[in-house]
């Protein structure tokens, strides 16, 4: 990667965010470059879940600035005034900005398939001929274009989640998010999902992972946030900060972890 | 169920796992008795029955009766209008109800809270005798009447019942979407799509399974509530069935035969639920349950090849 190449995807200036009195975001700042694979840890209460779905603007931001790909989330500045965006425009946005879920939450009434072309078809007009092309080919990527007609519920949680995925790649996102998408799989499944996710920054996509998953955190990460009480308490290289913490937090939370 | 599982295994040749525990089975006398008791107040009733001064005889007489059928006709019209109005209006309010404008959520609040609050024989009085408020209804251009003309036993029904059941659907429709899981609006809204988008493609079809068993109970409930729009001078089953009564001289009999036609109408109801919730049931459960008919084949085929293993 050339560096003078690289722009900031996701860059967040002192964001806050509260919910009600209880303060969960307390100024973070970071950048994600566009192509990386950004890793953010974290005890649980730490933030780092909020932080995700902010840049997508399912939670709203208190204080600070947020932008993904430099134009603001959620807001449009005139002058030094900000106006909220409407649903439709920040609809618009989220098309460029897939997500995966901790509890995968597929569509239960549509087949795999169904839940993949479902965006593309009702979001992007793309014609059910077309969609479900691409699909049966992102359903392939992740290994389960034989389980094209099967329901959320014939499938085990592994391959919901990699169906989830398919579904978030359909729409042909710039940035990935993922939220703990490890987190509610058997042991057992959690590598099929790695792969997807170790194929998927192999072929350059900027991907936000929050993980606990550290040996995927160090293989594929290229840099790594150590988050606790609402604040960046340490971040750098994974290799650094998971070998070397320097703050006795990060190094507390790892002597646990890992 | 069991039969089936019985029959899955080839009942020719027992697996040569450990012999299998033949025990004496424990012996209910208490079922004995109470099968007893039941069986003899059942039979007490029946008897009862038989002796009374009923004409039987009335009941085939004028169950075709082309009064009756109208009555059907008309039960089964004014059953389906109300409903219409009933979950057209329902899910109105439900969305109304839902909203994060306190104007409309209020309002909804308040005529659910009307309208569930009254019974519905007061309600179709109150429409039947607005008349007496209100000489003329004028629509502006659209349209310009003499109360008493617009408003016929058919529209006071057909308000009375629709109106008071938009209120009940209205709480039947909220229950359902809310009791779709918040994840499925925000994937859905992660993806991109829109509130009404989200609204019409992911969440209503998922709150149907939550709304349909109940919704079907209503259906079958407006079915019977139509006989109070009698009340009310509009003839349907019920109403035809008490004339014929009062003409023939056979006022229990006709009873009879209304409750005999009520009950039909309510059975075919019900068969109809059965088929909308396994619909919506797809991808709920692993495994859509077998309708009626495929269950009689089961035990059709699991009775022919037991006798095939007795014989």
């Amino acid at each position: 990667m050339t560096s003078a190449m690289t722009t900031a995807m996701v860059k967040a200036e002192g964001v806050h965010k509260s919910f009600g009195h209880v303060q969960v975001l307390k100024g973070i700042d970071l950048e994600v470059k566009s192509g990386e694979v950004f890793c953010l840890i974290g005890p649980s209460g730490s933030g780092k879940s909020t932080f995700l779905r902010c840049i997508n603007h399912l939670e709203k931001i208190n204080a600070g600035r947020l932008y993904v790909d430099g134009e603001l989330v959620g807001y449009r500045q005139k002058g030094d005034k900000l106006y909220e965006l409407k649903d439709s425009e920040v609809a618009l946005k989220r098309r460029d900005i897939g997500m995966v879920f901790q509890r995968f939450n597929l569509f239960p009434h549509m087949t795999a398939l169904e839940n993949v072309i479902e965006a593309p078809v009702q979001v992007k007009g793309v014609s059910k001929g077309q969609a479900r092309e691409r699909a049966m080919q992102l359903l392939d990527r992740v290994g389960l274009a034989d389980k094209a007609g099967s329901y959320p519920s014939q499938l085990s949680g592994g391959q919901q989640q990699r169906v989830a995925i398919a579904r978030a790649l359909a729409m042909d996102p710039k940035l990935m998010l993922f939220d703990e998408p490890t987190s509610a799989l058997d042991p057992e499944l959690v590598g099929d999902v790695l792969d997807v996710m170790r194929d998927l920054a192999e072929s350059g996509m900027t991907m936000v992972v929050v993980t606990h998953e550290m040996g995927f955190a160090r293989e594929v990460g290229d840099s790594l946030v150590f988050m606790d009480g609402g604040v960046v308490v340490e971040s750098g290289t994974p290799r650094e900060v998971l070998t070397n913490p320097q703050h006795e937090r990060t190094q507390s939370f790892l002597s646990k972890v890992l | 169920m069991t039969d089936i599982k019985k029959t899955d295994r080839p009942a020719e040749t027992p697996p040569a796992g450990p012999e299998a525990i033949r025990a004496v089975p424990v012996r209910h006398y208490g079922r004995y008795v109470t099968a007893v008791v039941a069986l003899t107040i059942l039979g007490l009733l029946i008897w009862a029955f038989a002796g009374g001064a009923i004409n039987w005889g009335a009941i085939p007489d004028y169950f075709f009766n082309d009064r009756i059928l109208k009555g059907v006709r008309e039960t089964l019209l004014l059953t389906f209008l109300s409903m219409l109005i009933g979950i057209v209006g329902g899910v109105v309010l439900a969305v109304m109800r839902l909203s994060k404008n306190p104007v409309t959520s209020s309002i909804a609040w308040f005529y659910i809270w009307f309208f569930r609050g009254t019974p519905v024989l007061v309600q179709l009085f109150v429409w039947f005798n607005l008349g007496f408020v209100f000489e003329y209804i004028n629509l502006g251009p659209v349209y310009k009447d003499e109360w008493s003309d617009f408003m016929t036993p058919f529209l006071t029904a057909l308000l009375g019942l629709g109106l008071n059941e938009a209120a009940y659907m209205a709480e039947i429709c909220r229950a359902g979407l809310l009791a779709v899981d918040e994840g499925q609006t925000e994937a859905s809204h992660a993806l991109g799509m829109s509130h009404s988008k989200t609204l019409r493609r992911i969440v209503i079809p998922q709150a149907m399974r939550v709304i349909v068993p109940p919704t079907g109970n209503e259906v079958i409930n407006m079915l019977k509530t139509t006989s109070l729009v009698a009340a009310v001078q509009y003839y349907e089953l019920l109403r035809f069935a008490q004339d014929i009564g009062t003409t023939s001289g056979a006022t229990v009999e006709m009873l009879f035969l209304a409750a005999a036609w009520y009950l039909i109408l309510t059975s075919v109801l019900s068969v109809g639920q059965y088929y909308i919730e396994r619909y919506y049931a797809r991808g709920s459960s692993r495994q859509l349950p077998p309708t009626p008919w495929q269950r009689v084949r089961t035990h059709l085929t699991s009775l022919s090849s037991r006798k095939g293993v007795a014989a």
